[in-house]
């Protein structure tokens, strides 16, 4: 018994399962996705936050935002729809409030934003980087820019641009463009949002959709649509991984209906860097755990010492 | 004792067409929840389709049992209903906040539509005989559990829109006639309420000028049932207030509608 511990401890030790986000180093590369894992907090009884990647929290704005009327879910096959409507505490009282939680931790923290305007996204991001133990910053591009007749940033090559470029300028920290897959060719967004200066990219986004309740003729969200998550999208969140990983230098982050370790491997083996669970998190707590222990498993079983080994791992020839 | 857990399903009893009750065995100790708490029940299917967990109102909860009593009515609940014994669940709970006990002087009144006595059962049992119970439905079938409610209530009124039990009329009908022979003890009246929200509604309007006290337990459609994803929002005087993590219950007063 204590020599099948011994062997299997040992196992653990000869593993590497870090890997680099621009100059940010991860014990793994299991992280959160923003807005699926609130302020870090709620999913504290159930998860031990020190085992994870990195931890991303809810997306921030510069003033506190009260969020869509309800209903703001909705499940739709193998899916949900959601319109949050960005609800979130705002910059100054996620510093105060909830920052001091999370430093007790080991894990990096990356903080998502957001702004209606390019000047707010530059005000809350230099808000962040003068704060310590904030890691890296991930910028939400698929909202709503006031500028532009509320046209989403991301789905503009140029606004993109502008947009990453006029972050970049003002913080050193680890910078994460989070891209959004409502666009024709995402390749392009990419490599739009690495030649602005981003040290990362991260997608998939939700995909915008609808559902309609048929006896009342309403659409079944408040705000009429929503974005999809969970393992409908999978499909396209790995393809669009793949496209933009054979694009781009700089490290893609992975996300979109990851379940358990299969689809993490999946999603690293077509380029992902690291990965981060969502909507998993809402079926179970433990998801994050589950699925980094289920990569450990992997690895043994196939005698991968190194997870740089699955990283663009995919045969196809 | 983890608030994540799993549990076997002993049975699966249909009681009618529309009614199912789920009897529990919990695979590992649980935490026993307070009258107004619930869980989010997940089917634990690997193909995740449905999706999400499903917040449900314990009628009882030990660390032997768990019963669930649920209406039979969109897609997840039908899948639910054709479970059989011995399947295992993912359970998540017991969660949010409690109705809040009456004190000494209180004469409890607990009004429950349809399928929402489920939230209210356990309350009107730990009442034992001091609470008047209200509980109406649109027909005979959609009326449960009504000889325990019998023996938890000091009196229980009963109606059905059809006429089929019960006297024909909305259960507020019969509560506003209470609270009129009643009125000298209004202030003394604490209300609990759980049921679709045109009789919510119609029973804040019976209330309102009478300064009665009454706790609401809201629904929405929900996804984690701990605070994080911010999908349960009800709007309250106080902005959106999460019903999995700020409610379920609320004084009937906050909620905007």
């Amino acid at each position: 018994m204590s020599e099948r511990v011994t062997l299997y401890a040992s196992d653990i030790l000869l593993m590497n399962l870090s890997v680099t986000i621009g100059k940010l180093k991860l014990k793994n590369p299991v992280m959160t996705a923003s807005g699926t894992f609130g302020y870090g907090e709620e999913y504290s009884d159930f998860v031990d936050l020190n085992r994870l990647g990195a931890i991303v929290v809810k997306g921030l704005s510069l003033l506190p935002r009260e969020g869509n009327p309800p209903p703001r879910i909705v499940e739709t096959p193998a899916g949900m729809l959601n319109s949050i409507g960005l609800q979130n505490i705002g910059v100054e009282n996620f510093i105060r409030e909830k920052l001091p939680f999370l430093r007790k931790f080991d894990a990096p923290i990356i903080v998502n934003f957001f702004g209606d305007t390019i000047g707010e996204y530059e005000e809350v991001a230099r808000k962040l980087n003068d704060v310590d133990s904030i890691h890296g910053l991930e910028m939400n591009i698929s909202c709503p820019n006031k500028e532009a007749s509320w046209k989403i940033f991301g789905t503009d090559p140029e606004v993109t641009f502008r947009v990453v470029q006029a972050v970049r300028k003002v913080t050193d920290l680890p910078l994460i463009a989070k891209l959004s897959p409502n666009v024709t060719d995402i390749a392009q967004m990419a490599r739009v949002a690495e030649d602005a200066g981003a040290d990362a990219l991260s997608l998939i986004n939700t995909l915008t959709g609808m559902a309609v309740d048929i006896k009342t003729r309403r659409p079944k969200l408040g705000k009429f649509t929503g974005g999809l998550s969970g393992p409908a999208i999978k499909p396209i969140a790995l393809r669009m991984v793949w496209e933009v990983y054979k694009t781009v230098r700089i490290p893609v982050i992975g996300m979109g209906g990851i379940m358990n370790a299969n689809d993490a491997i999946e999603f690293m083996l077509v380029g992902a860097r690291a990965i981060a669970v969502g909507t998993a998190n809402f079926i179970n707590p433990l998801a994050t755990i589950d699925i980094l222990e289920g990569i450990e498993t992997f690895m043994r079983e196939n005698k991968i010492t190194d997870i740089k080994e699955l990283i663009g791992g995919l045969k196809c020839h | 004792m983890s608030k994540y857990f799993r549990a076997r399903i002993k049975e699966n009893r249909k009681l009618n067409k529309d009614h199912n009750l789920l009897i529990l065995t919990p695979l590992t100790p649980i935490k026993e929840p307070e009258p107004g708490q619930f869980y989010m029940i997940g089917m634990g299917r690997e193909e995740y389709d449905p999706l999400l967990k499903r917040p449900f109102s314990p009628l009882s909860s030990s660390p032997e049992s768990i019963q669930i009593l649920y209406r039979i009515r969109g897609r997840g609940t039908l899948i639910m209903s054709n479970m059989g014994e011995g399947s295992v669940l993912d359970i998540l709970g017991p969660l949010g906040n409690a109705y809040p006990m009456p004190a000494r002087n209180h004469i409890p009144l607990v009004i429950a539509g349809g399928i929402g006595i489920a939230s209210l059962f356990s309350l009107s049992k730990k009442l034992s005989k001091r609470a008047y119970i209200f509980y109406g439905a649109r027909k005979r079938n959609e009326l449960l559990l009504m000889d325990e409610l019998k023996n938890f209530a000091k009196e229980l009124f009963i109606s059905t829109n059809d006429g089929s039990v019960g006297e024909k009329c909305d259960i507020t009908d019969i509560l506003k006639r209470f609270l009129n022979s009643q009125s000298y003890l209004s202030d003394k009246f604490l209300l609990y309420l759980c049921g679709p929200k045109p009789m919510l509604k119609a029973i804040l309007e019976i209330i309102k000028d009478r300064k009665i006290n009454a706790y609401v337990s809201m629904e929405e459609n929900m996804a984690c049932g701990i605070g994080a994803c911010l999908g349960c929002a009800v709007k309250t005087v106080k902005g959106y207030k999460m019903v999995c993590k700020e409610g379920p219950v609320f004084p009937i007063e906050e909620i905007v509608w």
